[in-house]
């Protein structure tokens, strides 16, 4: 703190305002037009409700259900030697890098119901595309390589004789890993859920693609922005994008008290 | 029977870890696996405590064939160079972790906790993290974990390994003085053979997988049984014997430890001549690097007290005459 504030301090500074400040500012000056009485309203409209629960509710589960998996996928890189694990690791952050219109299109491929997998299901009832399953799947995708890159270096630092002492001891696989491998774990797996829960809900290209966007059904909170725009009704969009913004904010400092933890273990 | 090893061997892909290899280690004894890495030490460790499953062979552990049990099952306590410590946990929880799974009433546990810290000279130090504990106290906390389910077998892979050389020192100390008044019995692994003399009953010497040669600490010193074992423990000169200077003339090396020789600067007939090259104050002896009549260079040390009888310079000849020395039968070298 003390050092002198030179030019990378300005810099920094000046860059963040432009690129963040701004913008965040522009959002909220548009919203406090609209009057508290026209946001409550707007905000809390059956619509955008329904819109909320299909994004904050179907991001938390998809971003649970990553936490199992991606701390599996985490195990199995680390532990295992098997051939090909090279292409897997770049696979695994494929839906880093790929287009999510790129994404949605080839998830439509596999889960339509007339798709390799949505195929096999149909004759059950069970539909995928266009419902909110589709809208699951496709947050999944997206939100699947940060539990394992949260989990894995932890993961690689944990010494294997960690795990032995506590056989030595007597403890089963099941009691060595709930009681000796987890807690340490605990903390990355919880940053990695929380940063997946963020990037679903801020989803939008793949979901567009396979979902219907149908209020009430499978309808987002991001389409739903785009519906109001396209409606240019820009009070309702601005409105729905601040209630987003606000929560976006709130599980971002979240992530960061889970990673303060995560560090306070270890001195 | 302490414990028991028929035949037991392990391999790991190309590389014969432990060749077939039986021995007995008896109740209550402090035993050392000593040898250089790689030399199927650790291994052998590992197989005992059922971290590894053998290849081949039985393993007995207090009367009992323990070759299929489980790691958990062996009643073993292990503790390992790097500690091993549950992070997470206090040094409390760590110790009381063993009692904890086998449920143990909590009262019972306290108790228990309570002596061990005591033991380890830790009392106060429960509610830390073993991060806020030294090396040395890691170490005994780790012992503490290991002693707290009262094993009937204690293993130690390189104790001291990570640890600096006084409280390395301490350490040992420790651990003969806590053997004492347990008689737990104990095997550990180590590189270093002053470790191994100072704390062990029985040494166990290992070389490529081979035991070369088990006994106490004065019988693997004074008796060496291999040329492997004469040079791994203790300092000593390996000298070509077809010179006709070292009697009686026999094939093959001669061994010779560097105490082991007397120095005249008269000449004598039964002396070697020499030159000598350097000499250096140790400060509880003194070093002399010679160079025989033949080229072969002799480093011998002397005591201060034989020195000062009779002090010797750079460049001066002197008259060597060994005390004792070692010929290996031909079939021994390797």
């Amino acid at each position: 703190m003390t050092a002198p504030r030179g030019i990378p301090w300005r810099v920094t500074w000046g860059y963040l305002l432009v690129l963040l400040v701004l913008p965040i500012v522009a959002l909220l000056s548009r919203a406090s037009t609209v009057g508290w009485g026209d946001f409550g309203r707007i905000a809390t409209q059956p619509v955008a409700l329904s819109a909320y629960e299909v994004t904050f509710v179907t991001a938390l589960g998809t971003a649970l259900v990553n936490g199992v998996m991606g701390t599996l996928t985490a195990w199995v890189l680390v532990r295992y030697e098997f051939a090909y694990k090279k292409i897997l690791e770049s696979l695994i952050d494929l839906p880093f890098a790929l287009p999510t219109a790129v994404a949605g299109l080839s998830l439509a491929t596999v889960y339509s119901s007339n798709g390799w997998l949505g195929s096999l299901v149909a004759p059950w009832g069970v539909r995928i595309s266009f419902t909110r399953l589709g809208v699951a799947v496709a947050m999944l995708f997206i939100s699947f390589p940060f539990v394992v890159r949260t989990v894995q270096p932890v993961l690689q630092e944990l010494d294997r004789e960690v795990e032995e002492a506590a056989w030595s001891l007597g403890a089963g696989q099941g009691q060595t890993f709930r009681r000796v491998l987890l807690p340490p774990l605990l903390p990355a797996i919880l940053t990695g859920v929380a940063l997946g829960f963020s990037r679903a809900v801020g989803e939008f290209g793949s979901i567009v693609i396979i979902a219907s966007s149908i209020p009430f059904r499978d309808l987002i909170a991001a389409v739903l922005v785009i519906q109001r725009l396209e409606q240019y009704d820009y009070a309702g969009a601005t409105v729905i994008g601040t209630v987003m913004l606000a929560i976006s904010l709130v599980s971002l400092l979240v992530i960061n008290l889970l990673q303060s933890w995560g560090r306070g273990d270890e001195i | 029977m302490g414990i028991t090893i028929e035949g037991v061997s392990k391999r790991f892909g190309d590389f014969q870890a432990l060749y077939p290899t039986d021995l007995t280690i008896a109740t209550g004894s402090l035993v050392a696996l000593l040898g250089p890495s790689g030399s199927g030490k650790s291994t052998l460790l590992r197989l005992i405590a059922g971290l590894e499953t053998p290849d081949t062979g039985r393993i007995w552990l207090t009367g009992r064939d323990a070759t299929h049990t489980r790691v958990q099952e062996r009643n073993i306590g292990f503790v390992f160079q790097h500690y091993a410590l549950f992070k997470h946990m206090t040094v409390r929880q760590n110790i009381a972790f063993g009692l904890e799974i086998r449920k143990l009433p909590k009262p019972e546990i306290e108790k228990r906790v309570n002596e061990l810290l005591d033991l380890i000279q830790l009392t106060g130090y429960g509610e830390r993290y073993p991060s806020q504990l030294s090396g040395g106290q890691r170490q005994r906390v780790a012992l503490a974990r290991a002693l707290a389910v009262q094993p009937q077998v204690l293993l130690l892979d390189e104790p001291f390994g990570a640890l600096d050389a006084k409280v390395r020192k301490e350490l040992r100390a420790w651990l003969r003085r806590l053997h004492d008044e347990m008689h737990v019995t104990t095997v550990f692994v180590t590189h270093d053979q002053e470790e191994a003399m100072e704390v062990s009953d029985q040494i166990v010497v290992m070389n490529h997988g081979r035991i070369e040669q088990v006994g106490s600490p004065a019988e693997v010193y004074d008796h060496p049984a291999t040329p492997f074992v004469m040079s791994f423990i203790g300092p000593v000169n390996v000298l070509s014997a077809h010179s006709q200077l070292l009697h009686p003339v026999q094939e093959g090396s001669v061994f010779l430890r560097p105490h082991d020789v007397e120095l005249e600067t008269n000449p004598s007939s039964e002396g070697i001549s020499a030159k000598v090259q350097e000499v250096i104050h140790l400060g509880r002896e003194i070093q002399a690097e010679l160079i025989l009549a033949d080229g072969q260079p002799l480093w011998v040390h002397l005591s201060r007290e034989q020195y000062a009888k009779q002090p010797i310079a750079p460049e001066q000849w002197v008259y060597v005459r060994p005390r004792s020395v070692k010929v290996f039968p031909q079939e021994l070298r390797r």
